[in-house]
């Protein structure tokens, strides 16, 4: 009974995404074809920013211009981003007086926040001022948001044509993702969140005197803009520390609802956008598919561990009907937190309702498992690019099984496009295992290290959770994901500059390898579809993808899981 | 290259003033019109403000109903959990000396009877909120300490029940000040 009520909540959560993201797909494939829309009031604002900023929408780009007018703008924000929080504490707007951050935080911060990952190594109450919370934090999501679907349209205007150097006006695609697409959800999303509880005056902290007496602060801020944007943008770093754990960030359950069909609504739309812009219905569908059977698989076992609860409490004597309940809140209850817990990690938004570093085994492993494919969805734009890359080695597998030229969409898939995949796939096992491999080498083996939290100290779980704890923060870092087992003391040099690096990496290359890719292949002869090609669009070939990414992540990282939350799940029986 | 740093170095300074400056101040006007002026709802006894609707607060008396455990002591100036993992033998520990302790303050109540949301801690140390089995397991202890008629306090608890959403959706859930402060008006 009370459990029928939290099932019924997830699968209607799941049906209203699906719901809206199918004509909102529609609207953003119009607004990119620059056909009518309901938004053309924004024209005289655009064509004003165009004319300010010397841009002309109509020049077209090839990839190499197109790479290098979004690395241009992306590294300007960096170095931006990363001054205004070294000296956070002398500027405006910081009604509570927070300090400055340390320059490995403010490098991790503003690479974190650039690259859409938004892992924290601080707490926003104390971290952070009102002025960077909007003009870094808020900023940001906005932008890298943007640059993600910027990115993905390039590859689309590629795929779209027979024969072209043109992948579209990085300026002109860009100011219209955030003009067309971003600004109005996030005003709607802000509006609603501050009629339901979430603050938006900028007043300080408060004092108060509670019922049996004592004095306790509380924490405020203009949180509701930017916690729309958090989702929407699939960014995810909160205001407050917990993220949208807190009462005041998701004050109930129909906010949570609300921030959940918020950060699944662009992953979606794009994978239905895909389908208008391109003419590809049954592509769309073999995709809308394979990914939603692969969070599925997440899923399911996830809901299922966290109602059963925790068996070594079940131990102790305790009914656990409300499920496992360490680090969830009671306005959620455990179906909703796993919900959350699993598309956050799928789609790389990576804000929590709920602390992953007390979910269950079972629940950590397949949150590791949704950062790793990074596909199932995905971030808004970027998940679609990695699916890409899935395609491109399934096509070369499949190609080689059947003694086919591999082709997609009618162009030729050779030697540089498939190495360009391949090592772009490799190098997320590298960065992942070979960090990880780092840290625990350093925990051992230099555990006193004299840093902020010394090496010895930086574990908040022993044994394999421990492990856990740092593997789940690279595979955070390279999936650009930022939800974290936040017992980790990762505000120290090691972990600011390490993860810094990794998410640079891990953000970049995944954008430009596709555009390369398609840019490359947009650049060939068309080659039209004969009874002999092999189709790209079967589910046959779905299921292909599909066995690539399980061989690609899955298997890959066996080893390093089977460390982790594998051995803890057996620990516990 | 110098055409594109021009240009990027404009559209920031643009996508600022839009993204960063007119979007959190059109949402914050709008805030002003919200129930709680954008601030958080407050809650207040005789005039006096006790706290805020969403945010727990710490009651350590055996005369009012108890919040969850909390990693903060609900010091809403910084939120966080635990972050304890299911197998560590120094959380599990904590655990079961919670579990001692409400059997001592609450007697005649037996293991089973404690559901685990009072003795685990919430995701953001400021949970405002308690299940309804939590809620009702604490009648009786509650109703001793204020020399209350329990079936009065039991009736308070079932009031204080807040139905899913829309009747639906999510679990049920009991606001814990909110309760307590009804307890206060009552006595």
């Amino acid at each position: 009974m009370l459990m029928t009520s939290e099932i019924t909540g997830v699968i209607v959560m799941f049906l209203i995404t699906v719901l809206l993201s199918y004509p909102l797909g529609k609207y953003i494939s119009r607004v990119f074809l620059g056909e009518k829309t309901i938004t053309d009031f924004m024209n005289p604002v655009e064509r004003f920013l165009f004319r300010v900023c010397g841009i002309n929408p109509a020049e077209g780009m090839n990839w190499k211009q197109f790479l290098r007018s979004l690395l241009t703008i992306n590294m300007l924000w960096l170095v931006y981003a990363f001054l205004l929080l070294l000296f956070q504490d002398k500027l405006p707007l910081n009604p509570d007086g927070n300090p400055a951050q340390t320059p490995d935080l403010a490098f991790n911060t503003a690479i974190s926040f650039l690259v859409n990952c938004d892992l924290q190594h601080y707490s926003g109450e104390s971290g952070l001022t009102y002025l960077t919370q909007l003009f870094v934090i808020t900023f940001l999501m906005f932008v890298s948001a943007a640059t993600g679907i910027a990115a993905l349209v390039a590859v689309l205007n590629g795929l779209r044509e027979k024969t072209t150097q043109n992948l579209g006006n990085f300026w002109m695609i860009f100011t219209k993702t955030i003009t067309r697409i971003l600004l109005p959800l996030c005003i709607i999303g802000a509006v609603l969140l501050a009629f339901n509880g979430t603050p938006t005056s900028f007043d300080g902290k408060d004092t108060i005197v509670t019922l049996q007496g004592d004095s306790v602060q509380v924490s405020r801020g203009p949180a509701a803009a930017m916690i729309a944007v958090k989702h929407i943008g699939t960014n995810g770093g909160g205001w407050f520390g917990v993220n949208s754990a807190h009462p005041l960030e998701n004050p109930s359950y129909f906010t949570n609802m609300l921030e959940m069909v918020m950060q699944m609504l662009l992953p979606l739309a794009m994978i239905f956008a895909l389908d208008f812009y391109l003419k590809r219905r049954k592509l769309a569908r073999v995709l809308f598919g394979v990914m939603t059977i692969g969070m599925l698989l997440l899923l399911i076992p996830t809901i299922i561990t966290e109602i059963n609860g925790n068996p070594a409490i079940a131990k102790m004597g305790i009914t656990q009907s409300t499920g496992a309940m360490e680090g969830k809140e009671v306005r959620f209850g455990p179906a909703a937190s796993a919900y959350w817990s699993v598309i956050t990690t799928v789609i790389s938004t990576g804000s929590v309702n709920s602390m992953h570093d007390s979910s269950m085994p079972v629940s950590g492993l397949m949150q590791l498992l949704g950062m790793l494919v990074n596909a199932f969805y995905g971030g808004c734009g970027v998940g679609i690019l990695n699916y890409l890359i899935y395609i491109i080695i399934a096509v070369f597998i499949s190609g080689l099984m059947v003694g086919r030229t591999p082709e997609f969409m009618g162009h030729k898939v050779e030697a540089r496009e498939i190495k360009i995949a391949v090592l772009v796939t490799l190098l997320s096992g590298f960065l992942v295992k070979g960090f990880t491999a780092l840290a625990a080498y350093m925990l051992v083996q230099h555990a006193n290290a004299a840093w902020a939290v010394q090496p010895g100290n930086w574990l908040n779980n022993p044994s394999f959770h421990g492990f856990s704890e740092m593997l789940y923060e690279f595979t955070s870092a390279n999936a650009n994901n930022g939800s974290g087992f936040e017992g980790l003391g990762d505000n120290n040099i090691f972990w600011n500059v390490t993860s810094g690096f990794v998410l640079l990496l891990a953000r970049f290359l995944p954008i430009i390898a596709p555009i390369a890719i398609v840019g490359l292949m947009a650049n060939k002869k068309f080659i039209p579809e004969s009874p002999g090609t092999l189709r790209t669009d079967s589910w046959t070939f779905g299921m292909m993808t599909f066995a690539v990414i399980i061989v690609l992540t899955a298997l890959s990282y066996f080893p390093a899981l089977a460390l982790g939350p594998i051995a803890e799940y057996f620990s516990l029986q | 290259m110098k055409k594109n740093l021009s240009v990027s170095i404009k559209l920031t300074v643009a996508m600022i003033l839009l993204c960063a400056v007119v979007f959190p101040l059109l949402i914050s006007f709008i805030g002003k019109l919200t129930p709680g002026s954008g601030k958080g709802e407050k809650l207040s006894v005789n005039g006096k403000v006790v706290g805020y609707a969403n945010i727990g607060q710490q009651f350590t008396g055996d005369n009012y109903f108890q919040g969850r455990p909390s990693a903060v002591d609900y010091n809403a100036a910084s939120s966080a959990g635990s972050n304890k993992g299911p197998s560590n033998p120094d959380y599990l520990q904590v655990v079961s000396d919670r579990i001692d302790s409400f059997l001592a303050h609450n007697p005649g109540v037996n293991k089973e009877q404690i559901p685990a949301d009072l003795v685990t801690a919430s995701g953001s140390g400021l949970d405002p909120d308690i299940s309804p089995e939590a809620a009702l397991v604490q009648v009786y202890r509650v109703a001793v300490a204020r020399k209350l008629d329990p079936q009065k306090v039991n009736d308070l608890v079932y009031r204080h029940i807040e139905a899913p959403l829309a009747g639906m959706f999510g679990p049920s859930k009991v606001n814990v000040l909110k309760l307590n402060i009804a307890l206060d008006e009552i006595q």
